[in-house]
């Protein structure tokens, strides 16, 4: 374990010394919790209604699919008239994109990613590689399923997909809200252990903790 | 109104040259940039000691993109390897596919047709335009100016509609294949490419009227992370990092390989050597590329085969030997080290990309005394991309 | 005859192997490993050779032997210069050139790291550079069976089919010959 995730003393600059665990005093330690639906269906409806209508993307590029979010940002694709923008930190993005490829390393962070973003939040895994390796099928430091480790609602084929993919992928992600089946974030509570263990199975160090938020 | 910082607040230097930070003292703190961070260029991270506001120092953390292609490369056949490498590096995917095939060729004795030679350098010029018009954005984008970005993907996308009907993709064109390329240009190709480089030139002059005059960019710019010429051996500086110093070095005319001896241009050369003269480098240097497309375009033959006579792609087998092959691409030498034992497959391929010292080792060294807030800004201005450095 | 000048000049100081003239401005020499360092210095301070292109290594498996291959550039006349050490793959050693080109201790990191290849002194070269938490032998080792391990270590989806061409040709096109 890295020594500055470790418990120590520390002595802040007006001289007072306290105690500093960081791996229990930033976070919560309570497991994720399923969210039930509103009480009576059409509010239900009405929720994920505006919930398909504003997808926050979070900026996280975690491989090459990243380079293709650059025209849908700007006037030629302009995703933002689809209510798609693109947001600098997890806490106020809810669709995580899976921009292609994801070694060990860049899976523990976007684990991490993930379990920061607010509910109702969503994944969508671009790219042949985050559904079976793809290109890098025999690579020894890809993963090559993505929904072993992350509750995906939608895959987007392609190596790498067109923008315009991307863009009938969002209004698919949008279908699926609206209809009440895009539910990866309650499957991710519910099933919580078993994504644990996948996840500590192919992270090696896992120097953080269970829970990220 | 120049900033003087604090000196006594630094830390101390140890025997060995490493810097005595006590993080305890509660003097110094330490700072992640990236992997998910809007300010960081690609899947990477640098985690800054700070002091204050001020960076004491630096460490680049690299292998979020790593894949494995040199070993990927090594269980698959000559011909296979061919479709993988563009998909080392990103923005200018086009450099891995013509330095596997020059240096396949060139241990396999295989000469390429003319033609082919012509529609090789048209490509890798229109990929430089692409990789410089991110890199503009990239640039502007870090110092808060969004505009720019909007603007040079827009011509950047015109760029990849040409690439689109040349090649038949937008992003990974696999064309330029061991032997040849995979095809002629298209109908009419000629025109609609005069068309998309006038576009891209008049967004340059919009570029360089509100980018490059604008007060606040240079405020932030001029005088910003100076790369003193006396690095540019010791830390392998390569490409416009390297002109920007005043240091006329283009592989394209040093060691000239395609159809660039034939070509009319001088290396684009900066002397401050500071950010803005870094981003003025890649301006000018965009714009002779655009000058390149237009002579590639009027000299290139017009029939004339694009793939030379090449063995059974099933039995082909290379020769014992070992070469390495270089080529100018946006960010500097783009080379392959190649070795091969006689079988089907590559014994070892090294892809040596430009950023493996300037995104390592250089900026570590440039980061020291940075203003937090510049970061970005330097590590943009380095034009590094990391999957180059982990491959 | 530029590069065979060098050789010459080289040859006098130290105990060289042939030289192979790949292109007019690239040639390689194998030379021992004590004799690297002495020659690293010479070839920069006096005959110019200053960028270190690239270091990389070569595992020859059958031989048992590594090879590290420091390319250096003469930027000025533009041609390089391979020199090659071969050094026994078990318990691999070679001394470290970060004092002469600060850039090599990043090389030296990732060699320790993806050929298990030590650099005693290098700085930081027992640190994780591009893995992270690596249970293996070092990932590009000849002996490292890729596949296998991405097998063993990754759940994979099912239907996926994949083909190695040399069985699937030797299967479905020619069963006859070898």
């Amino acid at each position: 374990m890295k020594p500055e995730l470790m418990k120590r003393m520390v002595k802040g600059p007006d001289g007072v010394e306290f105690e500093v665990e960081p791996m229990r005093d930033y976070y919560c330690d309570a497991p994720p919790t399923v969210q039930h639906g509103a009480y009576i269906k059409i509010v239900e409806d009405f929720f994920n209604w505006a919930r398909s209508q504003s997808l926050w993307i979070l900026g996280f590029g975690t491989g090459c699919g990243a380079i293709e979010m650059r025209p849908l940002m700007t006037p030629r694709f302009d995703a933002y008239r689809y209510g798609i923008q693109w947001r600098p930190t997890p806490r106020q993005a809810n669709l995580l994109v899976i921009s292609g490829y994801l070694s060990v390393k860049t899976l523990k962070r976007a684990i991490r990613a993930y379990e920061q973003m607010q509910n109702p939040k969503y994944v969508v895994g671009l790219g042949s590689c985050t559904i079976n390796g793809g290109m890098y099928w025999d690579s020894y430091n890809t993963i090559k399923c993505l929904d072993q480790y992350l509750p995906v609602d939608l895959y987007i084929t392609g190596c790498m997909p067109r923008p315009e993919a991307l863009l009938a992928g969002f209004e698919d992600l949008k279908k699926l809200i609206r209809a009440g089946q895009a539910e990866g974030a309650n499957q991710y509570a519910e099933r919580f252990d078993w994504y644990k263990a996948n996840q500590k199975q192919v992270i090696h160090d896992w120097d953080m903790p269970d829970y990220n938020w | 109104m120049a900033y003087t910082p604090d000196r006594s607040q630094y830390p101390a230097m140890k025997a060995d040259g490493s810097l005595d930070i006590d993080l305890a003292s509660g003097k110094y703190l330490k700072l992640w940039q990236g992997p998910n961070h809007p300010g960081i260029t690609g899947n990477m991270s640098v985690e800054l000691t700070v002091c204050g506001d001020e960076v004491v120092a630096g460490k680049t953390h690299v292998g979020y993109l790593h894949r494995g292609f040199e070993k990927l490369m090594e269980r698959r056949t000559f011909i296979q390897c061919f479709p993988i490498v563009c998909r080392i590096c990103v923005p200018e995917p086009d450099f891995n596919e013509y330095c596997y095939a020059a240096a396949v060729e060139e241990l396999a004795g295989i000469e390429v047709p003319e033609k082919a030679n012509w529609i090789r350098a048209l490509i890798l010029e229109m990929g430089r335009i692409n990789s410089y018009l991110m890199y503009l954005g990239g640039q502007a984008g870090a110092l808060g100016q969004g505009v720019i970005g909007q603007w040079t993907t827009y011509a950047r996308d015109l760029m990849l509609d040409r690439f689109e009907e040349l090649t038949g993709a937008r992003i990974y064109h696999m064309f330029i294949m061991p032997g040849g390329v995979r095809d002629h240009l298209p109908e009419g190709f000629q025109g609609r490419m005069q068309e998309t480089l006038k576009e891209v030139e008049c967004t340059l002059k919009d570029v360089w009227e509100v980018m490059f005059c604008n007060a606040v960019f240079k405020r932030r710019t001029v005088g910003m992370c100076v790369i003193d010429p006396a690095w540019l051996d010791e830390y392998g500086v390569t490409g416009p990092n390297a002109r920007a110093a005043g240091v006329a070095k283009d592989v394209r005319r040093d060691a000239p390989y395609l159809v660039y001896p034939e070509l009319d241009f001088e290396p684009v050369t900066g002397h401050d050597s500071d950010i803005y003269t870094r981003a003025d480098v890649r301006r000018r240097d965009l714009l002779m590329s655009v000058d390149l497309i237009r002579q590639i375009l009027a000299r290139m033959p017009k029939d004339g085969p694009i793939m030379a006579p090449m063995p059974s792609m099933l039995h082909w087998r290379i020769p014992r030997g070992e070469t390495y092959v270089r080529g100018e691409c946006s960010r500097g030498e783009y080379g392959y080290y190649l070795v091969t034992d006689g079988s089907g497959y590559p014994r070892r391929v090294n892809v040596r990309g430009p950023s493996y010292t300037h995104a390592m080792s250089l900026l570590e060294r440039m980061i020291v005394n940075v203003n937090i807030s510049d970061v970005a800004s330097l590590m943009v201005s380095l034009h590094t991309y990391p999957p180059e450095i982990e491959r | 005859m530029d590069m065979r000048a060098l050789y010459d000049r080289l040859k006098a100081l130290y105990p060289l192997g042939e030289l192979t003239e790949q292109r007019a401005n690239l040639a390689f020499v194998t030379l021992p490993a004590e004799y690297l360092r002495p020659a690293l210095l010479h070839l920069r301070d006096l005959e110019g050779y200053r960028h270190l292109v690239l270091l990389t290594a070569v595992d020859w498996l059958e031989d048992g032997l590594f090879q590290l291959t420091y390319l250096l550039c003469n930027r000025s006349r533009n041609c390089d210069i391979g020199l090659r050490v071969m050094l026994p793959r078990e318990g691999a050693t070679m001394a470290s050139s970060h004092d002469i080109w600060p850039t090599a201790a990043v090389y030296q990191r990732e060699l320790r790291e993806m050929f298990g290849i030590d650099f005693p002194d290098s700085p930081g070269v027992d640190e994780e550079f591009i893995l992270e938490g690596w249970n293996d032998i070092p990932p590009y080792r000849r002996d490292f069976d890729t596949l296998k391990y991405a097998n063993d270590s990754f759940a994979q989806r099912a239907g996926r089919e994949t083909r190695d061409p040399e069985t699937h040709m030797k299967q479905q096109l020619y069963p006859d010959r070898d």
